[in-house]
């Protein structure tokens, strides 16, 4: 009985405790760079589009909410066709920034995207591809990987050494 | 005829001031418990937020008054009206200042009792025209629980009865210029609960427990007659608290300020003390709330009711009963 | 069964496996690259390195080669042993140092061995600081892309397209560590099993370029089991779609049919499913000239008045259609109104192929039974081209004896480079006689290249050597007597001989073929008669019964026929133009049912389109007389469905019976109408089975984006196609087959995964001991049995091949590319189809003064072909030889026709 009235009177001490609530949208909560908002699509620092249509963001996400098809261009850098997330349906676990091997789906520090109808939740690459490089201002996939792209030749990735000549006679 | 206007004046005057305040508890209930939850609660509608409950009704007002096709429908429509009238009945004993009440009666404790009697008719129908399991059961929880807790109510103001030597609350009033009721008597500590039970505020709100049975007895109630339960509720704690403040507060007794002014601020105090409760109490499983009325709260009143009696007998050597308690049988 | 303790486990195993094979069956998980349950082990990747310890007092032991190490009695190893772990962690990073960063856009990632053995054998972290080794790639061809830094070494590649395909153009080059796996140059790979490559690899060497166009991962693709259309064999195969396109095809294993490996022709035909040429919604064509589609529901009501009221309605199957549709399609028009659709020629052998396998003894073999025979003829028929994966087979069969002399000497069957070195060129009794040179021939102890009448009279010769009760042909040239007498001598030795044949040339050769056979059964052999049919349900339209193409022209000229429903048929391809165009003028309405447009279906006035096979779900009976389910790979768009279901509509609207609600009420019906036919039902489990109370599903359990695929037209999800036709589901939602005795009954794995296991590689989950059978059974059911009793050689036998004068024999010649219709209309294999010609003996077109390319003209049975000349090493003087090629008109070939320079013939 008597811890009833114990808890009623701390409940009334709170009274003049500091509230926590944060008066959004006149004051604005600080966003760290890695807060798991809006998804984008970023660029290489040459501009080339970073997505690499591997399908390891749609294969990471709980709710299924991320669909791409795969095309190739010219160069035979792989990009996708087209990407879309239902954000309608995206929780915002960030597992497909977390898969993603070329950095090129990241979350941002924006959670301002309320709309009158669900259709419009539905974003597609035009909505997604920034023309930044967002988090990751050097990283560029190709530079990295062994495949041939035009303007980077076989051998010529970091860490790479030049062909092997398959008709040398040397041991 | 000046009687007349005089009385109908006092009627519009304590309608107009009951309406509004329970208005205003809207937002002071919603507010007290931010505070004491460390938030703002209603604070983006006017100054203060202080216009939320004009907010609030602007919706109520508009939204679909919808009565389920499965519903009995003039019971339906009728429950809810119930809750109100009764309550608002009770205040005509009420004495607000000196000579400031709609009808100065002599058994003016029976007339509340009997009337907030009558508002368990409100949710034992609501739940029973609602044709639906949550509001049942929840009808079913309220009836029981509030026809309980009506007898330690009634027990409990005895002692105040004894006191007074009378039911009109005017003279109960009077009689507390001494000493306030609840030293000498502490029906209040049973009162209190029961008012408690009475209103189904938390955390005794099992009939609308909205874990188990959805919204309880007015699941199935929307718009005007959800916002009559909503107002009724309201209105029953500040007739609970009126009734604390009368019976054991000394009632509009207070220096220096006007009589109305201490009345309301005792009022005020009270309901603070019920919202208070309800931001730090859990609720009761139903039969720990039943049980802890019959094996508690009953022997409690009963003994209550013999020592204040008691300690009157050995007190006084005014008769007990007056028109001679030694009086030569019949 | 030696015992073998596997980390202090009591475990069984086969014997003559070695310790990997043992392992991998037992379920355990050890890790591997160079083994391939086919080609078996060399010993080249170290890899499988596992503890063998001497007995159970040794502590240390020493580390062994797991696939190099044959099972003994009371082995005990350890896989466990930090040692051995620490051996293969070290063995991978080694491996990987040069691997390149790419798995992103590889398209081996998810299904990419290399990374299940990297997590299997734990190694995380590149610690090598040097350069990675990088290589040029190749252009492999239109199947094939190449990507060389992935390379880990393990030989497979070559191991199967050299040793086990019998390819000569992929080869190892360089030395130490860069070995490079190519071509001498850039090319298109010559092998007919080129796409195996895609499989065999551990990594991304090999990958699809068909899928690359279209790239999906294994995990995002809805598959389901499937039988391949491009020839008689049925091989098993596994379609994989997304987005309602058909994404790529990959080997499904059935130990009594393809086992590993598909032919290219079926693994990259595939994109006709995908092609502009489908017909999606039902046309009307009430004029010519105009078209336009209508919905189903008024098609199906046109099509009712077409065939009702007293109408007298003429049905035409289709070798491609499946047995329900077939089926369905004969019970819309009646028996006896019921047309096979087939040449006479074509339509009459398969009759008598179905007679000699039900009333002779000799067994049809299946396709794994092909690969043990140990004595093989072929008779008249390129297998190569007619029915790829059997040559591969028959590949297996040509080292079938050698192996075994091998494995006498005490050399294990595992160890797969010492029984090469063992066997060196040895050969087994492997006889070859065709028409013309073919690929086999390299595999042969004999070649006799003849016209198809000496060819049958070689058959016969053999078959009165072995026994004298067969009829003799007369005449016969000594050289040609004593082959006969060598052949017959090597058959006689044999334990499991086969005689190979097939209908592409002559009653003569398929009659001589089933007397070899039936005089081998009659010295008491047991040999297996294989004859090669031309399409998927040759066999089974020929159960059907119907007559043929040409009774139907003979039919419809007296007259009295209202109605004509073609069911997936082309008849342009079956019969000369005029022919057809004559015959559709006997009749008031057409109806075609059909998946692609071809001149038939626009010669129709009323046009169904129908589903093809990655669309429906249907039995096929193949060359064996296996009847085999495929099953709807996922829900076309439009108002695709299959043949039967339409009809079934048809016949519901027009009152003559009850729509069938799903496939197993066909099949119900079907068994009772023919007999014949009635076990097709057990091809596959019924639509009400479940496992574990819930469907089998369709995709994989990683299966993505099912909340963002519609989200584009509308963010509401609409719920998945239900299938009543099979226990399988449009969804990732249902019973999941894991492999190790989680899985429904083989007719209904969808895929082969396991956990642990993406890469095809997880068939061994799956399979009843290393190469053993699908647990539970490989899927389908023989519908053709040999019979007991011995019946009486066919005694007719055709007097020997005489050149005319003026006049050249034409025999069809079949192409892997092209000769069949549907895998023509795929982009990747259109480009390999060779161009039209005449093949002639190079004698006579020296004579004709006819060099290669040079244009001749051929004039026979009233068709005037202009094409360029192609000299033929091996073809017989007085023989030519025409393709059976899209854009060559059909004649009923063989027969005579006159080849000359174009000015004469103009003349």
């Amino acid at each position: 009985m008597l811890s009833l009235f114990k808890t009623a009177w701390g409940v009334f001490l709170r009274a003049f405790e500091k509230r926590v609530t944060v008066s959004y949208p006149e004051e604005r909560p600080y966003l760290a760079p890695r807060f798991r908002g809006r998804i984008i699509l970023s660029r290489d620092p040459d501009g080339g589009e970073r997505c690499v249509a591997c399908y390891l963001c749609a294969a990471a996400c709980p709710v299924d909410c991320i669909a791409l098809d795969a095309a190739e261009t010219e160069d035979g850098r792989r990009y996708p066709s087209f990407f879309r997330i239902n954000f309608s349906r995206c929780i915002f676990c960030g597992y497909c920034e977390e898969a993603c091997p070329t950095y090129a789906i990241q979350l941002t520090p924006d959670f301002e995207m309320s709309e009158y109808a669900r259709q419009s939740l539905v974003y597609e690459k035009e909505d997604l591809l920034i023309s930044g490089t967002g988090k990751y201002p050097d990283y560029n996939f190709y530079r990295v990987a062994g495949l041939a792209i035009k303007g980077k030749d076989k051998g010529e990735a970091e860490n790479e050494t030049p062909p092997v000549d398959i008709r040398g006679l040397m041991p | 005829m000046q009687g007349i206007i005089a009385s109908v004046l006092t009627i519009a005057f304590v309608l107009i001031a009951l309406l509004t305040s329970s208005a205003a508890l809207i937002w002071a209930e919603r507010s007290l418990l931010a505070l004491w939850q460390d938030r703002y609660g209603p604070n983006r509608v006017g100054p203060l937020g202080l216009f939320q409950p004009v907010a609030d009704m602007i919706k109520i007002f508009t939204k679909d008054d919808w009565v389920p096709p499965f519903a009995d429908r003039p019971v339906f429509v009728l429950a809810p009206a119930i809750i109100v009238i009764t309550v608002l009945t009770a205040f005509a004993v009420m004495p607000f200042a000196p000579g400031v009440l709609v009808a100065d009666m002599d058994i003016g404790v029976l007339f509340f009792l009997a009337m907030s009697s009558l508002s368990i008719y409100s949710v034992v129908l609501a739940g029973w025209s609602s044709n639906s399991k949550y509001a049942l059961l929840g009808g079913l929880r309220g009836a029981a629980q509030m026809l309980s807790y009506e007898i330690f109510m009634g027990l409990s103001i005895m002692g105040v009865v004894l006191l007074a030597g009378s039911f009109n609350l005017n003279d109960i009033v009077e009689a507390q210029r001494n000493m306030w009721f609840f030293i000498p008597s502490s029906g209040l500590f049973i009162f209190f609960p029961a008012g408690l039970a009475e209103t189904h505020r938390l955390p005794f709100d099992l009939p609308e427990a909205e874990n188990e049975l959805v919204a309880g007895y007015h699941t199935e109630y929307s718009g005007l007659k959800f916002g009559m339960f909503y107002i009724g509720e309201y209105l029953g704690v500040t007739l609970i608290a009126s009734m604390i403040t009368t019976l054991f507060l000394g009632g509009w007794l207070g220096p220096v300020l006007p009589p109305a002014v201490w009345f309301i601020l005792k009022t005020g105090a009270v309901i603070v003390v019920f919202i208070l409760l309800r931001a730090s109490l859990p609720r009761p499983r139903f039969d720990q709330l039943m049980g802890f009325g019959w094996k508690a709260m009953l022997p409690l009143a009963l003994i209550n009711l013999l020592v204040t009696g008691g300690i009157i007998l050995a007190l006084t050597d005014a008769p007990v009963f007056p028109g001679g308690g030694n009086a030569e049988p019949l | 069964m030696p015992k073998i303790y596997v980390d202090g486990k009591e475990c069984e195993a086969a014997e003559g496996q070695n310790l990997l094979e043992a392992c991998l069956g037992l379920g355990f998980d050890l890790p591997y690259f160079c083994w391939h349950p086919a080609m078996r082990s060399v010993g080249a990747c170290r890899q499988c390195a596992v503890k063998e310890f001497k007995d159970e007092n040794d502590a240390r032991g020493r580390i062994v080669m797991a696939c190099m190490t044959p099972v003994t009695e009371g082995a005990r190893i350890s896989i466990d042993d930090p040692e051995a772990r620490a051996f293969r962690a070290g063995v991978i990073e080694w491996l990987m140092a040069s691997h390149p960063h790419d798995c992103p856009v590889c398209d081996e990632g998810g299904e990419c061995h290399l990374q299940d053995m990297t997590v299997m054998a734990g190694h995380v972290y590149r610690r090598h600081r040097f350069g990675k080794r990088t290589y040029r790639n190749q252009d492999l061809g239109p199947f094939v892309n190449h990507e060389m830094n992935r390379c880990i070494q393990c030989y497979r590649c070559v191991r199967f397209y050299c040793d086990y395909a019998g390819g000569r153009d992929l080869s190892v080059f360089a030395s130490r560590d860069s070995v490079y796996f190519g071509r001498s140059e850039d090319g298109t790979l010559e092998s007919e099993f080129s796409g195996n490559l895609v499989e065999v690899c551990p990594t991304g060497v090999f990958t699809d370029k068909t899928l690359k166009k279209h790239y999906t991962r294994k995990w995002d693709l809805q598959a389901a089991p499937s039988i391949c259309v491009h020839c008689g064999l049925g091989c098993n195969t596994t379609p994989g779609e997304r987005y309602g396109r058909l994404r790529r095809i990959r080997n499904r294993y059935n130990g009594s049919v393809n086992g590993y490996f598909l032919c290219d022709r079926g693994r990259f035909g595939y994109e006709f499913v995908n092609g502009d040429k489908r017909i999606r919604r039902p046309v009307l064509r009430e004029r010519p000239g105009e078209e336009e589609q209508i919905d189903a529901g008024e098609a199906i009501r046109r099509a009712s008045l077409m065939l009702g009221d007293g109408k007298r309605v003429m049905a035409i199957g289709s070798p491609r259609a499946s047995l329900e549709s077939n089926f369905a399609l004969r019970e819309l028009a009646g028996p006896e109104n019921f047309f096979s659709g087939l040449p006479d020629n074509e339509h009459k052998l398969l009759r008598l192929v179905l007679d000699i396998l039900k009333g002779g003894p000799a067994r049809s073999p299946s396709l794994s039974e092909v690969g043990r025979a140990d004595a093989v003829l072929i008779l008249g028929e390129d297998v190569t081209n007619t029915a790829p994966v059997e040559a591969l087979m028959l590949r297996q069969a040509a080292r079938k004896r050698p192996v075994e002399k091998a494995v006498s000497r005490k050399i294990p069957e595992w160890d797969a480079s010492a029984i090469k070195t063992a066997i060196q060129n040895e050969k087994e009794p492997f006889h070859v006689a065709a028409p013309f040179a073919t690929k086999l021939d390299e595999a042969a102890k004999a070649v006799y290249h003849a016209p198809p009448e000496d060819i049958a009279r070689l058959g016969n010769a053999i078959a009165h050597e072995l026994d004298r009760d067969a009829p003799s042909p007369e005449g016969l040239e000594g050289r040609i007597a004593q082959l006969a007498k060598d052949i017959a001598e090597d058959l006689k030795d044999a334990k499991s001989p086969i005689i190979v044949s097939g209908v592409s040339l002559s009653e003569a050769v398929v009659k001589a073929a089933a007397n070899v056979a039936w005089a081998l059964e009659a010295i008491g052999k047991k040999a297996a008669l294989s004859y090669i049919v031309p399409e998927c349900n040759s066999t089974g339209l020929a159960l059907m019964g119907g007559k043929s193409l040409d009774d139907a022209l003979k039919a419809a000229a007296h007259g009295g026929f209202d109605t004509l429903v073609i069911l997936e048929n082309d008849l342009f391809t079956r019969a000369g133009k005029e022919e057809v165009e004559v015959f559709f003028e006997c009749f008031e309405n057409i109806i075609a049912i059909d998946h692609t447009a071809t001149r038939t279906t626009s010669a129709a006035g009323l046009v169904f389109p129908a589903a093809a096979f990655a669309e429906g779900t249907g039995t096929l009976v193949n060359s064996e007389g296996r009847a085999q389910r495929f099953f709807k790979v996922f829900d076309p768009e439009g108002d695709i469905a299959e043949g039967w279901r339409w009809l079934g509509r048809i016949m519901e609207e027009s009152g003559a019976g009850t729509a069938w609600s799903n496939i197993d009420e066909v099949l119900e019906s079907m068994a009772s109408e023919v007999p014949e036919l009635q076990e097709a039902i057990d091809a596959a489990p019924s639509a009400g089975l479940r496992m574990a109370g819930q469907k089998v599903a369709r995709a994989p359990q990683r299966f993505s984006g099912r909340t963002a695929i519609h989200a584009g037209r509308s963010v509401i999800e609409p719920r998945p196609p239900e299938d009543p036709d099979s226990p399988l589901s449009f969804s990732m939602e249902g019973f999941q087959p894991k492999g190790l005795g989680k899985e429904p009954p083989p007719e209904l794995i969808p895929q082969f995964w396991s956990p642990g296991w993406n890469s095809p590689q997880a068939v061994i989950r799956f399979q009843d001991g290393t190469n053993g059978g699908l647990r539970g059974n490989d899927p389908g059911v023989r519908l053709i049995n040999p019979a007991e009793a011995m019946p009486g050689y066919f005694r007719e036998v055709p007097g020997p091949f005489r050149p005319r004068k003026g006049e050249w024999l034409v025999i069809p010649v079949y192409h892997i590319f092209g000769s069949e219709e549907l895998n023509a209309l795929s982009p990747p294999v259109a480009g390999l189809i060779p161009r039209p010609y005449i093949g002639l003996n190079p004698e006579d077109a020296v004579k004709l003064e006819a060099p290669p390319g040079e244009e001749v003209a051929l004039k026979a049975g009233g068709l005037h072909l202009k094409l360029p000349a192609r000299h033929m090493p091996g073809l017989p003087e007085g023989v030519a030889a025409l393709p059976v090629l899209p854009g060559v008109e059909r004649l009923r070939l063989p027969q005579w026709g006159v080849v000359a320079r174009p000015k004469e013939s103009a003349a």
